[in-house]
């Protein structure tokens, strides 16, 4: 009987339903696809965080699932979540009422007439090829009239690249970084060269980032520019390092390489905006040509920002995942 | 065109700028790029806010070739400049003072991190006050916000993960009302430009939509206010000034919980006009937390053993004292508030910073317990902590007794039930501060006897260092300057406040 | 009832997004689980993204996004809520991720992702 309900319980079903469930095997349960790297992993994770101290842990937890099997703690527990319930309907049903009804007294969807549809839009339309040589306007828009913000969102992420890296990277000179390193095998992660998974991204990783790439390169002539594109080239790379493993991807990529394109794209960034600021507030010409629109090389400076930022999203995607695969690039 | 009108410009993305390279630096030279940062921005501020005063009024720096309403708009007066000299200075002597603790407490790979944080924080920080548009500014609350959780994690240890989480989650509910707030704005106005909005706000444009936007005052008020923790929303901070090391927690209740209330004056007086906001009532809203929030925020306090998380408490109780302020609805009450927010952003860091100092000679504890004491083995910080601790109370020639002053005036001039329950609140937070504040104190010169002699073994090797007494002696000197000065610091305010409209 | 159609009819999106502002919303202000709360801020972000760009269509006219050589304000819907809209998305992927670091640290130090088992194992470690 037992045997039957441990083997339901490991069903890739279950899995998925605890998963969203949100209950606790998200991490120690992923070794079950492999058992040859069961133990292999069992030991890093334990020499990573400590054996002791998760011990300790453990024991604690257990404790306190014990004190909550208690009578007096579970009537709690249970009125907890029925007032949780209770507030939340309310908290949800009280915003949607609220704003629904906000809704009915804003302009109308579609129309022409709308505020919105003012004197900015138009100008952004009628004039946004003459002023920034973009056919995109959309690129046009964020990237020369409303550059600030867009600056500010590309250090956004830079911000969210260094948070990440606070909160989960290894440092391989301390104590608990150099045991890690020492059991370094992190293919032990990853599934075994799987012949379908490296044939298919040998053929659609090339493709994936000359998209990117074009995607990237066209943003002033075509929907895309530097986000998207970056976006592309990332997932590019993060199914390349999923089919080959880190070692591959080393070659070329490592954290000496984030810090040199995205340091050197942003100041990039950073410098030709403050020239682009500086002239236009003190009325000094723009020496940089707007060449002839729907070229590619025309825009001015957009082009060259579309290439900057492509490259900050492509390694801070790479980075993200990076990290939160073995804490280091 | 003057070329002291392209220092916000500059000031803003030399952050960004040595923010970046911060983070491929090695430690030291990280930290000496910062301090040369914070040294030129100090400069850069101060000749804005000379020049702003020297002109008498404020100047639109454009950002790009295209000038309103099509691009992005900085904007400095003499407020501005004001806020931005008090925000580099306070980040500066914070940081100084908590240095060897930034060093203990963050990990030695990170600690270039850390200032790569400090570093873009204060470019938020500046950004906020300078902006004028809406947009840039949530893109700059944000990163704010990500910045914010950054240094209260950098600690690595599970409490400052959870703490760093749950401020995460109320800031981001404070994020999405404020989104969704802006947008409505966009839509009824059809600008992003605060002084645009203002026009079309002030036109006819808006007479129709009427009804949605006291919503939209409301959604941009909750939300700024939740993530400046106003009283039912509070539940974050103690947690994470606790949790964090002693310069992030100084950073936390003194800078970020004020940029965002800067924001909120500023939606309010350059986007709204302030005239709207009182005909929709929002403001008496914010009055009823604030009140509460002095009340409650005390009375939390009280409950406290560790002096670190009384503190923070003391935090929320301050945050409703500006709030209420805001919420009076007269003139006299906003520029006590703008008042306010330099007498507790330079005195709370003031505590926080000495209570670093207070636990390196009480077995690395802030407990009333251990701090017993602690007034004899660590003089400077304890002055600094009384000096504080008079502030927060309210002793004359101390800059929290200014702001009581004027929070009382204001109250007199608004009249009418206000008045009764601002006087009452006053005197009851008063005496819930002492309450809490004198036991503390109280703690920090009661002499111990030290039978084993224990602690004299470990006060030899924790003599504070030479930058942290400057920083502590820098504290005391700009307290008692707010105190003693505060005429010329309200004339400024109010000068400044009457430029925004 | 035919107030009912209309305000369907004529807000259809918005009133969409909205619904889904307040499930976002409400996920992550109330759900004690990690995860959860992080999908509730993707929903709720994502609803004001539609929320933006529903305002900013305009019946009739196409993709600001000039291939014929025609630039008039008639042909084009608004740019400008595109691009908060792409600014906007950016900013929200930054913050998903911080989270999700924040998440597994907290699952590697307390085996939990309950907001409130957390808590609870806090103030027993605490005491």
């Amino acid at each position: 009987m037992s045997r039957v309900r441990t083997d339901y319980e490991k069903t890739l079903w279950r899995k998925i339903v605890r998963f969203v469930n949100g209950e606790k095997d998200l991490f120690d349960e992923q070794s079950g696809f492999n058992v040859e790297t069961e133990e292999l992993e069992d030991r890093r994770h334990r020499n990573f965080f400590e054996e002791a101290e998760l011990n300790k842990k453990k024991v604690q937890i257990a404790e306190l699932i014990e004190e909550r099997s208690e009578e007096t703690e579970q009537r709690a527990v249970k009125l907890y979540e029925r007032f949780y319930r209770l507030f939340a309907v309310i908290t949800c049903v009280a915003i949607i009422a609220i704003l629904l009804v906000t809704v009915a007294n804003l302009p109308d969807y579609g129309d022409p007439d709308n505020p919105a549809n003012n004197e900015v839009s138009k100008k952004y339309i009628e004039d946004g090829i003459k002023d920034t040589g973009a056919v995109n306007i959309v690129a046009g828009m964020i990237l020369d009239y409303r550059a600030f913000d867009t600056l500010g969102e590309s250090h956004v992420l830079f911000i969210a690249a260094v948070c990440v890296m606070i909160l989960l990277k290894i440092d391989p000179d301390s104590e608990k970084g150099k045991r890690f390193i020492s059991l370094e095998n992190d293919r032990a992660y990853e599934p075994k060269n799987d012949p379908i998974l490296v044939w298919a991204t040998g053929i659609l990783v090339p493709i994936i980032i000359v998209f990117g790439i074009y995607v990237i390169l066209n943003g002033h002539l075509s929907p895309g520019g530097g986000f998207s594109g970056g976006a592309i080239i990332g997932a590019g790379l993060i199914l390349y390092l999923n089919a080959f493993g880190f070692k591959k991807t080393e070659r070329f990529f490592t954290q000496k390489t984030f810090s040199v394109v995205s340091v050197s794209a942003l100041l990039f960034y950073s410098i030709s905006k403050t020239y682009a600021f500086f002239t236009g507030a003190n009325g000094i010409h723009n020496i940089i040509s707007k060449g002839t629109a729907g070229d590619i090389i025309s825009a001015g400076l957009i082009l060259p920002l579309n290439i900057c930022v492509g490259a900050v999203v492509a390694c801070t995607m790479y980075s993200f995942y990076g990290m939160f695969r073995k804490g280091g690039l | 065109m003057d070329l002291c009108t392209n220092f916000p410009m500059f000031s803003i993305i030399l952050c960004l700028m040595c923010g970046v390279v911060c983070s491929v630096l090695k430690k030291n030279m990280a930290r000496y790029v910062t301090y040369g940062l914070l040294t030129v921005l100090v400069v850069l501020s101060a000749a804005v806010l000379g020049y702003t005063v020297s002109i008498d009024g404020s100047f639109i720096y454009q950002m790009g070739h295209f000038g309103a309403p099509f691009g992005n708009e900085l904007r400095a007066g003499v407020l501005e400049g004001v806020f931005t000299v008090f925000f580099s200075v306070i980040m500066y002597l914070s940081v100084i003072a908590g240095e060897k603790h930034i060093y203990e407490d963050v990990e030695e790979s990170k600690i270039n991190l850390y200032y790569t944080l400090i570093c873009l924080m204060m470019s938020s920080l500046l950004a906020l006050t300078y902006t004028n548009d809406v947009f840039t500014a949530y893109v700059f609350v944000e990163i704010n916000t990500i910045t914010a959780a950054g240094l209260v994690a950098v600690m690595g240890n599970g409490r400052a993960y959870f703490s760093s989480a749950k401020y995460m989650i109320m800031s981001l509910l404070g994020s999405g009302l404020l989104l969704i707030g802006i947008t409505l704005l966009y839509d009824v106005t059809g600008h992003l430009l605060l002084s645009n909005i203002k026009y079309a706000v002030v036109t006819s444009t808006i007479k129709e939509y009427a009804e949605p936007f006291t919503i939209i005052i409301a959604l941009i008020t909750i939300g700024l206010s939740i993530k400046s923790a106003l009283f039912p929303f509070h539940s974050w901070l103690p947690d994470a000034h606790t949790a964090s090391t002693i310069s992030s927690s100084a950073i936390l209740s003194s800078l970020v919980l004020k940029a965002y209330i800067v924001l909120l004056i500023k939606i309010y007086y350059r986007a709204i006009g302030w005239e709207t906001v009182l005909e929709t009532g929002v403001n008496d809203i914010v009055f009823v937390f604030g009140i509460m929030a002095m009340i409650f925020g005390s009375v939390f306090a009280i409950a406290q053993k560790d002096v670190k998380r009384m503190t923070a408490y003391s935090s929320v109780a301050q945050i409703g004292y500006i709030f209420m302020g805001i919420g009076i609805g007269n003139a006299a009450g906003v520029v006590a508030a703008v008042f306010h927010i330099f007498a507790h952003g330079a005195t709370k860091s003031m505590i926080f910073t000495s209570l670093g100092g207070i636990k390196e000679v009480s077995r690395h504890s802030t407990k009333l317990d251990a701090i017993k004491g602690a007034g004899y083995r660590n003089k400077v910080a304890s002055v600094a902590f009384a000096v504080g601790a008079f502030s927060m109370v309210g002793i004359p020639f101390f800059p929290g007794f200014v702001s009581k002053i004027n929070f009382a005036d204001a109250a007199i001039d608004a009249g009418g039930p206000k008045m009764i329950v601002i006087l009452v609140a006053l005197a009851v937070s008063t005496v819930l501060n002492c309450i809490y504040f004198f036991r503390a104190l109280i703690c920090l010169y009661t002499p111990v006897s030290d039978p084993g002699g224990r602690l004299t073994e470990e006060v030899d090797n924790t003599k504070p260092t030479a930058k942290y007494i400057g920083a502590m002696a820098f504290f005391i000197v700009a307290n008692l300057f707010l105190g003693t000065f505060s005429d010329m610091i309200i004339k400024l305010i109010t000068r400044g406040l009457s430029m925004f409209s | 009832m035919q107030a009912v159609i209309d305000y369907i009819s004529s807000n259809l999106f918005e009133g969409v997004a909205i619904i889904l502002f307040g499930i976002g919303f409400t996920t992550l202000f109330l759900h004690p689980n990690l995860i959860k709360k992080i999908m509730g801020l993707n929903i709720m972000d994502s609803s004001v993204y539609l929320f933006l760009a529903a305002k900013g269509f305009v019946f009739g006219r196409k993709a600001p996004i000039v291939t014929d050589g025609v630039a008039e304000m008639e042909s084009y819907i608004n740019p400008i809520p595109t691009g908060l809209v792409l600014t906007g998305i950016v900013v929200s992927v930054s913050v998903t991720a911080v989270m999700l670091a924040l998440t597994i640290r907290l699952y590697w130090r307390y085996h939990t992702l309950e907001m409130d088992e957390i808590m609870q194992i806090i103030r027993k470690e605490g005491k």
